[in-house]
């Protein structure tokens, strides 16, 4: 078995008194791709928010429990650092608007640190690479980044996120709002992103956990019902539930 | 023809029902449109004054910047102007800016940003409450709290700008929070997703994202500050001098048109009615560029041409 990159350890957390996920322990093994599934409200997006410790920014939440990134407690560290370590893309793509694509890259380097001006643009160059759009916005990187589609938007988000040089990605549904082409994209882009990255993707759509994920983990009301290899979990799921659940009797 | 007798008497019931609405619809209207004469009279009427009685007076080219005339019935009397007029109140106006652009903007900022502890929302409370308050009470504040502790400013561009700069915090403030309100979650959390510190956050992604808002609200508090008689003329006096020295009085416009409407001078009326158009006309002006370039801000900010 693969080293373990980070380990949830009975977390729980809370959203205005009610726990939205129970004692939830799940261990992400480094340089894969491990998928979160289950219906909607089952805690999918709470828990990969416990992650890079965004739930807590929420007014009226709690989290108890660990999360371990290299064997450190990350509700330990200082959360600003946790997060530039671990980088997170969201359902709808959410670039700065006021910035332009070129700027929208580099705002971590930017905001977080001093750099040369070759070496943003060196890693925008690269970031851009790694999320597939470069060959589209070469020749306008100073173009406003809402000028971009969708599904573009979202390949910039991606490519911001790793320009911030994380070790994780988290992506929360990162398809959600997007088209069968720009999805296929990104899940091309998730394919490939692993040699360099962890990531975490949750995605209520089962097909794109079993096309990208190395493993899948499965969530129901708040609790991990089954984890492991994502091939086992969808032909020879060992519970009922998750049975049921991939062949579609809920959710 | 014989079966419609009795859909004839209904339809006749409706008749009046719709005779009746049709008087109710246009006695309304009339109403309504009374109420935008009565609405609209003194604006034009002020501005229709202004231009017949300052018109002659504003465009002599010298207007703007000559000095104060002296006291003088006869119609010959040469050479008027504003210059050190205006002169006092863009000093007034540009130092009272200086001190609440900052300090109702991060207000503002920690009443939106911050939220936590319910102490933002005691910021938005006071500042909502402050804004209603009259000028004249913020003159009080000021005298209360400056002048009897200093009394050599008693008269002074110090205390008039602070005094103007109390009755902008709150403008400043309400509407930049309101902007920053509309700033949606997702760009928050795009920005502390990638470990950006909150003062970073707030000041070079939120603000920015809320800027036209934010300077719509400058300006509103600008052009109340720059038509405010009351604290001036308990705070800072009025001179027909140019400006030397902060602890002394300045000439300002609202005050000139207070005092020189008051004489019964012929050529300070005159003075005073080209004042008050100036005075229109430059808030006009600021209006209008200040709604141009946001809605050029806002075009390029959201990516159209």
């Amino acid at each position: 078995m693969e080293s373990v990159k980070l380990r949830a350890d009975h977390l729980t957390a809370f959203y205005g008194g009610k726990p939205a996920i129970q004692d939830i322990s799940l261990e992400f093994p480094d340089r894969k791709v491990t998928a979160i599934i289950g219906p909607s409200g089952c805690g999918k997006s709470t828990l990969i928010r416990c992650l890079n410790r965004l739930h807590e920014t929420a007014p009226r939440t709690r989290v108890e429990g660990k999360v371990l990134l290299d064997d450190e407690d990350i509700y330990q560290l200082d959360p600003v650092r946790v997060r530039r370590r671990i980088g997170m893309v969201f359902q709808k793509p959410n670039p700065f608007v006021t910035m332009s694509i070129y700027d929208n890259v580099s705002a971590a380097m930017r905001f977080n640190g001093r750099h040369t001006r070759e070496e943003l643009d060196h890693a925008v160059v690269h970031s851009l690479q790694q999320s597939a759009l470069w060959e589209e916005v070469k020749d306008r990187v100073d173009a406003p980044a809402t000028s971009l589609s969708g599904g573009q938007q979202q390949r910039l988000c991606i490519a911001r996120a790793l320009a911030a040089d994380p070790e994780v990605l988290l992506m929360d549904e990162p398809c959600s709002a997007l088209d069968p082409i720009a999805t296929a994209k990104i899940e091309e882009l998730v394919g490939r992103l692993k040699t360099d990255y962890t990531v975490v993707i949750v995605t209520h759509n089962m097909q794109q956990a079993a096309r990208v994920a190395d493993y899948t983990a499965f969530l129901y009301l708040g609790k991990l019902i089954e984890f492991g290899p994502t091939e086992d979990l969808f032909e020879r799921p060992k519970e009922k539930l998750t049975e049921s659940y991939i062949t579609g009797r809920f959710g | 023809m014989a079966g419609d007798a009795g859909r004839g008497g209904s339809s006749r019931v409706k008749f009046d029902r719709f005779a009746r609405r049709k008087l109710v619809n246009r006695i309304i209207t009339v109403l309504a449109g009374l109420a935008v004469i009565a609405a609209l009279y003194p604006l034009v009427d002020l501005v229709y004054t202004a231009l017949v009685q300052g018109g002659g007076v504003l465009f002599q080219l010298t207007f703007l910047t000559a000095r104060n005339p002296t006291p003088c019935s006869v119609v010959s009397c040469a050479t008027v102007g504003i210059g050190p007029t205006i002169e006092g109140s863009a000093i007034l106006v540009g130092l009272a800016s200086l001190i609440s652009v900052p300090v109702g903007v991060l207000a503002a900022i920690f009443a939106s940003e911050y939220r936590t502890r319910g102490i933002g929302r005691v910021v938005s409370f006071t500042a909502d409450v402050l804004s209603g308050v009259p000028s004249i009470l913020m003159g009080a504040f000021v005298y209360g709290y400056l002048v009897l502790e200093y009394p050599n400013l008693v008269e002074s561009v110090i205390s008039g700008s602070l005094a103007l700069a109390a009755i902008m915090i709150p403008i400043i403030t309400r509407t930049t929070e309101e902007a920053l309100r509309t700033v949606p979650d997702a760009t928050r959390e795009a920005a502390i997703a990638l470990g950006i510190a909150k003062w970073k956050m707030s000041l070079r992604i939120v603000l920015i994202s809320a800027l036209p808002g934010v300077v719509t609200g400058v300006l509103l508090a600008v052009m109340r500050a720059a038509g405010e008689a009351a604290p001036l003329i308990l705070l800072t006096g009025f001179s027909t001098n140019w400006y030397t020295r902060p602890d002394l009085p300045v000439g300002s416009l609202p005050v000139l048109i207070y005092t020189y409407a008051l004489q019964p001078y012929s050529n300070w009326h005159a003075v005073a009615w080209g004042a008050t158009l100036f005075l229109l006309i430059a808030i006009l002006v600021v209006n209008v560029l200040s709604r141009y370039t946001i809605q050029r801000m806002v075009t390029k900010m959201s990516g159209g041409s």
